[in-house]
């Protein structure tokens, strides 16, 4: 099995899902010849040509409006955004079109596509090439949000996503595009989008995160595990519609409860975590939960190392949770 | 009036305001001639008795076509079977012409177990899948880039389809309108824009919407020809449809044509113009009324009698008042369309929430037969 980086894995279910399905076609700002400014899409439009690996006008709103009309008409379109945090021009197209057309037709008509865009810190991106939109995203029924943070996960997640029938939001860390590796399998599989995954079993404080949140949290739990805290990590992978049982399952193992974003705290995707295990699970609870997340700010450039939650937060959050 | 933008010319208009012949009249069948007056008449007798229903308190919103049957039906007509229509507000008698059920259209204004969106969209939110009419949303200008995105999918496709992309003089100012017209030209989809020009965006007019005077030379800076035509002529607006269909068909890429008509009575139902806008204004355009003027031409042909109208409107009426009746007798909406058609399955969380709510409306007697809950 070959070894990936995350960006080779998203490449690789990209061509895989194009070779498999003639209606698979990608697009955005500078994916064709360039092959995206992360190199993502590299070597497609050479394999597959113009029409179905192309540049579009600089424009998000058309990026995601024709998407919408080609998915409408028997395409499969995989639209990518360049950073997240330029997706706002399009945030209605996506909220208010794509994730709305099916309800209301009635089932009539649906969008079938996948938005892909790299999100998150850690390339020194300041305010506009950092940002964590996905609690805006996971607002919205008839969307679904899938975050990958191994290259296995990667590849099958992209591939089921490109095949399912609903539109996907497919959000990228692009700090671990190169800085991850793993086995990937070759060819076509998928990872569902219904289940979350179990990282490192253990029994002390269940810590759920995703994303580049991964790795620190993983480096966290080495680190705990010095002091005798036993920690069981778990990647969310497909927020919303999220693997809710598999949530109050894990946090019932331990009864502790740490949640991990990049993203600001207030009204972020760890409140919802927090209030779903408040109202199945309290009576499990021996200890308050704890969110290790962004600043309630705008995202720092200079700052950015201190503005993310590090080895040494998540470390000092399951401590307190551990020791309550 | 000829105006010619590249390799095209279009007549501005073809009758003048009493139904005379000016300009070049193309080759039109009687019967085609005759059927185009019928058309139009169904969208005026429809929309006055929605608007009475709406007054009787039984639909909640009506966006009135009338004064606009000429434009829509004229350019809808140039339209083929495997053609679309991306629709807004004030399309619905294009939908009806395109074979959309005038059941089904009454049962979207009732938003009623019958209507095909399963009452979930407001009224005059009209769709038929089988003609390719899609709803609009609400939004104004968002269903621009859809129509370009599915012609470009028709193109590659290899699929003899033109979109049809129909909005208002509004839409114009929208990012839709701009993304929407920018990459038709760059990726020269089989697309013709159809701006219906009513000379109100509910109480904003035109001079107060753009700077220009004239909508169709925006298309210049797109790299796509423009036209405008007296959209209270159907002959005129077909003409010029038909000319840009057949271009797109052919791959010479999309254009832009600017109807130009007048909304006759307010935005919607609940809209009342006459806190902004001129009864003398309302008054020049009543002597402009498309179908009167359209029945004097067919007469002076000797199509139609100088009382076709008063006849044709009773039959139709009468069609009409079975559906609306047989509408009023739908059954109760099914509770579990409440979390339907969000996703392609129901996903738990949605029958979970779903179960929580139908055990109190078993509690309170509102559940009926198959509105139970979901396995889990």
């Amino acid at each position: 099995m070959p070894t990936l980086t995350l960006l080779q894995a998203i490449n690789d279910g990209l061509k895989t899902s194009m070779r498999e399905d003639d209606s698979v076609l990608l697009f955005g700002e500078d994916v064709g010849k360039k092959g995206g400014v992360f190199l993502v899409s590299e070597g497609i439009q050479a394999e597959f040509g113009k029409e179905r690996c192309f540049d579009s006008p600089l424009s998000e709103d058309g990026i995601i409006g024709t998407a919408i009309g080609m998915a409408m008409n028997g395409l499969r379109p995989i639209a990518e955004i360049q950073f997240q945090d330029f997706i706002f021009p399009a945030f209605d197209q996506i909220v208010s079109e794509a994730a709305k057309l099916r309800y209301r037709s009635g089932g009539q008509y649906t969008a079938p596509m996948v938005i892909r865009t790299p999100y998150g810190g850690g390339i020194r991106g300041g305010l506009y090439h950092s940002q964590s939109g996905e609690a805006y995203f996971c607002h919205t029924p008839g969307l679904k949000v899938v975050v990958p943070s191994t290259p296995h996960d990667a590849k099958g997640l992209l591939i089921a996503s490109i095949q399912d029938p609903d539109p996907v939001l497919f959000l990228e860390p692009k700090a671990l595009y190169r800085a991850v590796k793993g086995e990937v399998p070759e060819g076509s599989y998928t990872v569902d989008l219904t289940s979350l995954r179990v990282v490192r079993e253990g029994e002390g404080v269940t810590v759920f995160c995703y994303g580049a949140m991964v790795p620190v949290c993983e480096a966290a739990a080495k680190e705990a595990e010095k002091n005798g805290i036993d920690c069981h990590i778990v990647d969310l992978r497909t927020l919303y519609p999220l693997d809710e049982e598999g949530v109050i399952e894990a946090a019932k193992r331990t009864g502790r409860v740490v949640v991990v974003h990049e993203a600001p705290r207030f009204c972020g995707y760890g409140g919802e975590i927090s209030a779903m295990i408040a109202e199945s699970a309290i009576e499990y609870m021996e200890a308050p939960i704890r969110r290790v997340t962004g600043f309630d700010t705008p995202f720092p450039n200079t700052l950015e190392h201190h503005y993310l939650p590090d080895k040494r937060r998540v470390l000092d959050a399951v401590e307190f949770v551990h020791n309550y | 009036m000829t105006v010619a933008v590249e390799d095209l010319a279009l007549e501005t208009r073809l009758l003048d305001e009493d139904g005379e012949p000016v300009g070049t009249l193309p080759e039109l069948a009687d019967a085609w001639l005759r059927e185009l007056l019928v058309h139009m008449l169904r969208v005026r007798c429809v929309d006055q008795r929605m608007l009475k229903l709406q007054r009787a308190g039984r639909i909640g919103f009506v966006g009135s076509m009338l004064g606009q049957e000429a434009s829509m039906v004229g350019t809808a007509a140039a339209l083929g079977e495997r053609d679309w229509l991306w629709s807004g507000l004030r399309e619905g008698g294009a939908a009806l012409m395109r074979g959309l059920p005038l059941s089904e259209y009454v049962a979207q204004m009732y938003c009623n177990s019958n209507d095909t969106a399963k009452g979930r969209q407001m009224c005059n939110h009209l769709q038929h899948k089988g003609s390719h009419y899609p709803s609009w949303s609400s939004v104004i200008g968002t269903q621009i880039p859809h129509g370009v995105g599915a012609a470009y999918a028709a193109k590659v496709r290899g699929l003899d389809e033109v979109h049809g992309i129909y909005f208002g003089d509004g839409a114009t100012s929208s990012n839709g309108f701009h993304s929407g017209l920018n990459f038709a030209a760059v990726w020269k989809v089989p697309a013709v824009f159809v701006c219906v020009d009513n000379g109100w965006a509910i109480s904003v007019p035109s001079s107060e919407q753009t700077a220009t005077t004239d909508y169709a030379s925006k298309a210049e800076a797109y790299g796509l020809p423009g036209f405008r035509v007296d959209g209270n002529d159907v002959l005129a607006c077909h003409a010029a449809m038909s000319t840009l269909v057949e271009r797109a068909r052919a791959g010479k890429g999309p254009a832009l044509l600017v109807v130009e008509t007048y909304r006759m009575m307010g935005h919607s139902s609940s809209d009342d113009p006459t806190k902004y806008r001129d009864d003398a204004e309302v008054a020049a355009w009543e002597r402009k009324d498309p179908l009167r003027r359209y029945a004097r031409f067919l007469e002076k042909r000797g199509l139609a009698a100088s009382d076709e109208l008063e006849t044709l409107e009773t039959r139709l009426n009468t069609e009409i008042d079975e559906v609306i009746h047989a509408q009023e007798a739908a059954r109760p909406m099914a509770l579990k369309s409440l979390v339907e058609d969000v996703y392609s399955a129901v996903p738990q969380h949605l029958r979970r929430q779903y179960n929580d709510f139908i055990r109190i409306a078993e509690r309170y007697g509102d559940a009926q037969p198959g509105d139970g809950a979901f396995p889990l």
